[in-house]
């Protein structure tokens, strides 16, 4: 048997009971790795559930930078026997694969194509501890201390990073570190290491960061202004109003009277969440929520009312997979059509679609400048992979010059100079009116706000003409909204070439280095990433510039290439699909898979869209 | 169509603290059938507004769906007015009481808006205690949607259709009073004299303040055999007492004698007057407000007035800690942290 061989490129993945402290010491293994200099890209694969289901925690290492899903596993350590006649199919030929041998392993599971390792972490935990929760949590931070061995990690990274992570906590140091040694001594003196798959000291991470996205938005919201923040607890967007909470109690509390610049409620239900979003902002506060697919769905008549009598309202839909008895805890990015077109009668709404948390925190933070000078809702599509992922990302910045844009809106003096106030009316040409606060003046600016039946003066009328007039000037603001919303990113092959992918959010990492294997393949593609709705014309100009575009989505419906095909009026030929929607990330080699099946030429016949089945390798 | 009121007024109209006329608290011409209820309650709110001195542009008004929620077009022409979405104007008004404590919240609904479709929004605005002034023009019916019966309707009651209705009656301020609501009270689209000092004293409670008003419907409930119709009401109606409501800036001028009649001071150091008590309702006992009700409805009487008051009442804005300073008016220098602190963020996350 020939073992896999590798220098800090590899993927490793962790099998896991659900609720037994398995994520933080897995955490800790990827973090470690971060801090000697390696690109990592840990992702937390969980189930619905709160105790004692499988769980996975995989983690990309990659001193190449690639931090997208690869597919396939090099290192399994396997400490669910639930899960392990899965876990054990899924290693690689010539990887390996780890697991608890103080039972030994199922005669019918063994692979002789996989480095099979047992470790007695049952039992080294039975002789060292009594208690039975100390048993179950060190056992996981035994295994990371072997795997330092079996990798010839260095252990003093470890040791330092526990001391960070227990800061003010100093009672729980050493007895990690003991832990961590049980793992590590066990693996020098009684195994060969280290294994074919080392890492090493690298300088690859610079100044980057590891966060998670919905951490980075609480915050984005926390500089974006915002005050007013209603939600309703849905998975996996929680951890967004978490986080503004956590941040808000340091940074927001008033220091000469200690009350509070900011309130959070949590609301009865999602419906409710965005009408208090939406009274908030019509008040002149900047507010948010955040929620995922079935929040959208209820969501929905309110964002119809925003769009129509233009308030500005921010909503971070943080994307899983499907209904609520779906997979409530897998990523996907099948919101898309369902966000784009929110609500009843015509509506259109602006959709951002951020990458990185860098990126959720810069266009978190930006939503609430669109939506005041748009005045309209701004729907920023993340996901659960970006959103509850530590993802390896630029630092944050903050532009200590800048100020917020809050839009038109008139004050008291303001008024005092218009001979007759109208909400709707255009008068700078570019289909946005000016707004007025309540309480702003006595007499002037006062007006009612109500769907469409209104003039431009927001007094009460039915005529059809009138309701047209402000149709057309919606339209007209969408055009506006073009030049304000996030351009497009676009990366340019070396070679000529018809070809292109095109691809946003979470699928950025994995195209882009699919983007590197089809060009070993011979194929060479430009790329673009979207990233925002309505697109803007350098997406159009692009597609028109290439006879075929791969729409790279996490979907089963390739919800943006139906987006793409309605906005821009082209027909099915030029925009071909790659999709993936098994609840995992996309993965680089699947990307690759199904592009290399539609290239023309290709001698295996392209699957039919509903036969292209997500495959999360 | 659309109406506008026709500016030019009488100069003789009494004026207000002010300086305002009753007319600087109207609105729109009415677009409702005439006669409907409804327009006595808009009538109702511009004389209390008017008689207490409010500011019209520190009033926000808001509505859900409704001939109900139409009507805050026709009252308080210079206050920001909100026209909502059916059932959901308990959460607008929440979001906007967030983002500025210091307007009043005018909330006005009907029965089809608060005790179906907006039933949740309205329990849980009760539960928080929302600092808010909320209106329930209930007629039985759904208006607008041409006279189906609502929740509010009570069993056998028929509407002009002719069909019973076979369920029984969700009673608002019964259920306002077990969810913790700290203002309650009832009163009839035509009786001004007790309508507008609950209006007024609704307006200087701090918390939750629910006025449920019965509001005939003449165009599809106010037939004989409906228990919403005028003459229905005024031959069930019986007052917990008399209100009478002084504001803060007023010399009390009546007295009443002793034993009749309790004295409330609100937070905002205007007095409210009860009076002609009945013996049988203590307004500041929770239970005896629950029995009180029970009794009048189980001997086929609506009870009407003052029915339940806290007085040590503490708003979502004191329960939330929020800044004194409406959170609308903050700007960069209060809100945005800084590049420095973000610097010491980002060094946690290496
Ligand atoms: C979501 C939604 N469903 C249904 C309607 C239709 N609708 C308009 S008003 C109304 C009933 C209003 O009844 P009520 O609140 O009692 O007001 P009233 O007209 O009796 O004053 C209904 C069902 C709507 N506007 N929105
Ligand atoms: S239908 Fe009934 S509730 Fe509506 S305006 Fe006419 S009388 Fe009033
Ligand atoms: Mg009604």
């Amino acid at each position: 048997m020939k073992s896999l061989e590798a220098v800090n490129e590899f993927v490793i993945k962790f099998a896991n009971v659900n609720g037994t402290g398995s994520a933080s010491a897995n955490n800790l293994f990827a973090k470690a790795l971060f801090r000697m200099g390696l690109p990592v890209s840990p992702k937390n694969i969980f189930p619905s559930n709160i105790q004692g289901l499988p769980t996975w925690y995989e983690v990309r290492v990659s001193e190449k930078g690639y931090l997208g899903r690869r597919g396939g596993v090099d290192i399994m350590v396997s400490v669910n026997p639930q899960s392990m006649p899965q876990d054990i199919k899924e290693v690689e030929p010539g990887g390996y694969f780890i697991y608890d041998d103080t039972k030994p392993l199922d005669l019918r599971l063994i692979r002789n194509d996989v480095n099979i390792i047992g470790l007695p972490l049952t039992r080294i935990c039975n002789e060292q501890y009594d208690d039975p929760r100390q048993r179950q949590l060190f056992k996981n931070v035994i295994y990371v201390g072997a795997l330092a061995a079996l990798l010839d990690m260095d252990f003093a990274v470890l040791t330092q990073l526990v001391g960070d992570q227990f800061k003010g906590k100093e009672k729980l140091v050493l007895p990690n570190i003991h832990a961590l040694e049980l793992g590590h001594q066990y693996v020098k003196s009684n195994l060969q290491c280290p294994i074919g798959i080392t890492v090493r000291a690298s300088d690859q991470v610079g100044d980057k960061i590891l966060l998670d996205g919905n951490t980075a938005l609480g915050l984005g919201a926390i500089y974006g202004g915002a005050t007013v923040a209603a939600w309703y607890p849905i998975t996996p967007s929680t951890s967004v109003v978490d986080a503004f909470e956590k941040y808000a109690k340091r940074l927001r509390i008033d220091p000469g009277t200690g009350a509070r610049n900011y309130a959070i409620v949590q609301a009865e239900d999602e419906l409710a969440a965005m009408g208090m979003v939406i009274g908030a902002s019509w008040n002149g506060a900047r507010a948010f929520t955040a929620t995922s697919g079935p929040g959208l769905s209820l969501m929905s008549e309110f964002l119809g009312l925003a769009y129509f009598a233009e308030i500005p309202t921010v909503l971070f839909d943080v994307q899983r997979a499907g209904p609520s008895t779906g997979m409530p805890t897998r990523t996907q990015q099948s919101d898309v059509l369902s966000a784009a077109y929110a609500s009843h009668g015509d509506t259109k709404q602006v959709l951002l679609f951020p990458a990185t948390p860098k990126e959720c925190f810069d266009m978190g933070a930006a939503s609430f400048d669109l939506a005041e000078r748009l005045q309209t809702p701004i729907i920023l599509m993340t996901d659960l992979d970006l959103g509850m992922n530590d993802n390896m990302s630029e630092p944050l910045h903050w532009d200590d010059e800048r100020r917020y844009d809050r839009g038109k809106v008139l004050s008291a003096e303001d008024l005092d100079k218009i001979e007759r106030y109208g909400r709707y009316l255009d008068v700078d040409g570019d289909a946005i009116c000016y707004r007025t606060y309540p309480g702003t003046h006595p007499e002037k600016g006062a007006f009612f706000t109500r769907g469409t039946s209104r003039d431009e003066y927001a007094v009460y009328t039915e005529r059809g003409e009138e309701y047209e007039k402000n149709m057309h000037r919606l339209m007209a603001k969408w055009e506006t909204i073009k030049e304000y919303v996030p351009k497009p990113e676009v990366v340019r092959s070396k070679q000529a070439t018809d070809t292109a992918l095109l691809y946003y959010g979470t699928s950025e990492e994995s195209s882009r280095e699919a983007m590197d294997y089809l060009a070993e393949d011979g194929i060479h593609v430009n790329a673009m990433r979207v990233r925002a709705f309505p697109f803007n014309d350098e997406v159009e100009a692009f597609l028109h510039e290439h006879e075929r575009v791969f729409v790279i989505e996490q979907n089963r419906d390739a919800q943006l290439r139906t987006l793409l095909m309605a906005e821009f009026e082209l027909g099915p030929d030029k925009l071909k699909s790659v999709l993936c929607f098994d609840g995992t990330p996309i993965s680089a080699r699947n990307i690759r898979k199904q592009i290399l099946m539609q290239m023309p030429g290709h001698n295996v016949t392209p699957l039919r869209r509903e036969r292209v089945v997500g495959n999360g390798e | 169509m659309s109406y506008q009121v026709p500016k030019f007024r009488h100069p003789e109209l009494p004026r207000n603290e002010l300086g305002y006329t009753r007319a600087d608290y109207e609105g729109s011409i009415s677009t409702l059938c005439a006669g409907c209820g409804h327009d006595s309650i808009s009538g109702s709110i511009v004389r209390a507004c008017h008689e207490l001195s409010l500011e019209p542009h520190k009033i926000a008004k808001l509505s859900g769906i409704g001939c109900s929620s139409k009507s805050p077009t026709y009252f308080l022409g210079k206050s920001h007015g909100f026209n909502s979405v059916h059932g959901r104007m308990p959460s607008v008004v929440t979001g906007a009481a967030m983002a500025n404590r210091d307007l009043l919240y005018l909330g006005v609904s009907g029965d089809g808006d608060t005790a179906s479709i907006g039933m949740g929004q309205f329990t849980h605005a009760i539960r928080r205690n929302l600092n808010m002034v909320y209106i329930v023009m209930n007629n039985g019916c759904y208006g607008l949607t041409k006279g189906q019966d609502s929740a509010t309707a009570d069993e056998g009651s028929a509407s002009k259709k002719g069909d019973p209705n076979p369920f029984g009656a969700i009673d608002l301020p019964g259920l306002a009073l077990q969810l913790g609501a700290t203002f309650v009270a009832r009163s009839f689209s035509g009786d001004k004299e007790q309508l507008v000092p609950l209006i007024k004293a609704a307006m200087s409670h701090r918390g939750f303040a629910l006025i449920d008003v019965v509001s005939p419907c003449v165009t599809f409930n106010n037939n004989t055999a409906s228990t919403k119709s005028y003459e229905f009401v005024r031959e069930h109606a019986a007052a917990t007492g008399t209100v009478d409501f002084v504001p803060m800036r007023e010399e009390i001028t009546t007295s009443y004698p002793p034993g009749q009649s309790q004295e409330v001071t609100m937070h905002d150091g205007s007095v409210l007057h009860l009076h002609k008590l009945s013996e049988e309702l203590d307004p500041f006992c929770r239970s005896s407000a629950m029995m009180a009700l029970e009794r009048y409805r189980s001997s086929g009487q609506i009870l009407t007035g003052l029915i339940y008051m806290d007085k040590d009442s503490r708003d979502l804005h004191e329960v939330l800690e929020t800044s004194r300073r409406p959170l609308n008016t903050l700007a960069e220098e209060d809100l945005c942290p800084g590049d420095k602190v973000l610097q010491n963020i980002n060094a946690s996350l290496r």
